[in-house]
């Protein structure tokens, strides 16, 4: 699995990235919109992982635009909200499905993403 | 001349949700990056049982880190305990340079989405006075808004207190765009009504590309 972490507090994504790599899951990081953009246009990912504020670009629109890059990719976001269900408020409308509350537990995110990839691959 | 209570009410209201709203984000974003330095040393603990060295360079650097981030969880908590704070005396003295400090903390998350830099610019004298703490940085915060859709290509606002003859002056400077773009309908209502309740004025200066706030009163030394 290939991971594209985005967020604009690096110390999260790149911490968060060494921590995959110790259970076996390549990631790379990005503090912006641009540049996961850039990363996007050269990597196939497996799973976005997102912040939902990201400077300049919101989360939405970043995930728009990256899908429309690599239609395969699967998303997840992150929040700041206060718990799920305010952030499920929140995404009512757009009509967002996978998203973690920060603090993310690692195993938790990564049970996320197994997940969708069978999801994506039809697997029950 | 009566003030309209039901909107500096309601506008009151918004701002201290708009505010608590990111600082409890800001706040959530400290400890994540806490939980993920937490967890990585775990992680190095695990791998150590299993006969894998730790470096205690790396030991240091990660125990720094969680360090750093609770210097920063205490200052936004400070920051927010001062806001909060604000709403306890309808009148007080007040520090401006103080306030606009504390604003541009407050705002810094709205700057930095917005891809603009809030620059302080220090006084050289200190301008305090007599005023409703909580009306001054609602009517601040919605000025320093508008001002950051009218910063210039180097997205910088500008921000400095300054003392006047007969009382004391907010100026927001750099704002490119004030001359060339549609300000929309600013000042609304709101603004009005805390310019009301805090004899102030506002002036554009389209030409300088500034935004002043005068406070023509109560102004000390």
């Amino acid at each position: 699995m290939k991971v594209l972490l985005v967020d604009d507090e690096r110390e999260l994504v790149s911490t968060l990235a060494e921590r995959l790599s110790f259970r076996g899951i390549q990631a790379d990081w990005a503090v912006s919109g641009e540049e996961a953009l850039s990363l996007a246009e050269k990597n196939a990912y497996d799973v976005a992982v997102l912040d939902v504020k990201i400077p300049r670009i919101s989360g939405l629109e970043l995930k728009r635009r990256l899908h429309a890059k690599r239609p395969s990719m699967n998303f997840i976001f992150m929040t700041g909200h206060g718990s799920e269900d305010d952030y499920r408020n929140y995404s009512a409308e757009t009509g967002e499905g996978s998203y973690l509350v920060k603090p993310v537990n690692i195993e938790t995110l990564i049970k996320t993403m197994n997940t969708l990839l069978k999801e994506n691959r039809g697997e029950p | 001349m009566s003030w309209n209570w039901e909107l500096l009410g309601e506008t009151g209201l918004q701002f201290f949700g708009k505010m608590s709203a990111s600082i409890s984000h800001e706040i959530k974003n400290v400890m994540a990056i806490i939980n993920e330095n937490a967890g990585l040393l775990e992680d190095l603990t695990v791998m150590a049982e299993k006969g894998l060295p730790i470096d205690p360079e790396r030991l240091k650097t990660q125990a720094s880190r969680i360090m750093k981030q609770i210097r920063r969880g205490d200052d936004i908590l400070r920051g927010m305990n001062r806001f909060a704070h604000s709403v306890d005396d309808p009148l007080r003295q007040a520090d401006l340079n103080d306030t606009l400090g504390l604003m541009a903390a407050l705002s810094g998350r709205f700057a930095s989405m917005r891809g603009v830099t809030l620059e302080l610019e220090p006084s050289s004298a200190q301008v305090s006075m007599i005023t409703n703490p909580f009306f001054l940085q609602n009517l601040i915060w919605l000025c320093l808004d508008f001002a950051m859709g009218c910063s210039g290509p180097g997205k910088t606002v500008a921000l400095k207190a300054e003392r006047m003859e007969n009382g004391a002056r907010i100026r927001f400077s750099k704002l490119q765009e004030l001359a060339t773009g549609n300000t929309g309908s600013f000042p609304e209502e709101r603004v009005k009504a805390l310019l009301q309740a805090l004899n102030a004025d506002l002036l554009m200066d389209r030409e300088h590309g500034e935004l002043h706030i005068t406070f023509s009163s109560r102004a000390e030394g």
